[in-house]
């Protein structure tokens, strides 16, 4: 059989132009490489040059309207920011973040056993400081600083967000 | 002597590959620390991934003289 004409005028064998050389695998690794620094160079920029956030002051709860291991929602900073206000103790209020640090399921308190919990992947969290006890989660919850003034608890910024 | 230089070629880019999996292992703890709020770790993660960096273009060097001599 003849070869046809345009095998002989555009003579490019597919297989050799697939192939990737010891050379371009070797410029490829160190783009990647470089892709790296430049990432690892952004996150020391993003934290050298981070403004804290100004965070609103939010009216959270009375402190009547919560009882000993009883659990408040609310919603701060934001509206889609989904919170817990939890009193474990007469006079001790701790607040966080609901949404869970590994995949942002709601997390749930188990006040009785000092934890909240997150069904989605068994990530435990300590109910005193959000630390993470258990599970996939990387971080811990962030925690909202409450203050209080007379009867009524204030929602004033938010730690580890 | 060609089969050696190779030999060398295939080290050098096995050991790149290694640095390179270490970066992207430091690149994601950086990360995690920082979104964590440790923002401490963030200028020992540069500098060691500075020099990973470094050490994957002396690798990638050294490969491309022993090419060149090959050529
Ligand atoms: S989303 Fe909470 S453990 Fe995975």
């Amino acid at each position: 059989m003849r070869e046809p004409a345009w095998r002989t005028d555009f003579p490019v064998a597919t297989g050799d132009e697939r192939m990737v050389t010891r050379r371009q695998f070797s410029r490829f690794l160190l783009l990647t490489s470089l892709g790296m620094f430049v990432g690892n160079l952004w996150i020391l920029v993003r934290s050298r040059f981070r403004r804290s956030a100004a965070y609103p002051e939010l009216r959270v709860a009375r402190v009547a309207d919560v009882p000993v291991q009883g659990v408040k929602l609310f919603h701060y900073p934001g509206p889609d920011d989904p919170c817990l206000l939890i009193r474990t103790a007469e006079d001790t209020f701790v607040a966080y973040g609901q949404k869970c640090t590994h995949l942002s399921c709601a997390v749930l308190p188990k006040v009785a056993e000092g934890k909240l919990h997150c069904p989605c992947h068994e990530g435990w969290f300590a109910i005193d400081d959000g630390r993470v006890l258990q599970g996939p989660p990387p971080r811990p919850l962030p925690r909202v600083v409450l203050e209080r003034r007379g009867e009524e608890l204030f929602a004033v910024r938010i730690e580890g967000a | 002597m060609k089969s050696r230089r190779r030999d060398a070629i295939d080290g050098a880019l096995a050991l790149l590959s290694v640095l390179l999996v270490v970066q992207m292992w430091l690149l994601t703890a950086a990360l995690e620390a920082d979104l964590a709020g440790h923002h401490e770790a963030a200028l020992p993660g540069a500098v060691l991934s500075g020099l990973l960096f470094a050490a994957c273009v002396a690798l990638g060097l050294l490969a491309e003289r022993v090419h060149a001599r090959h050529d």
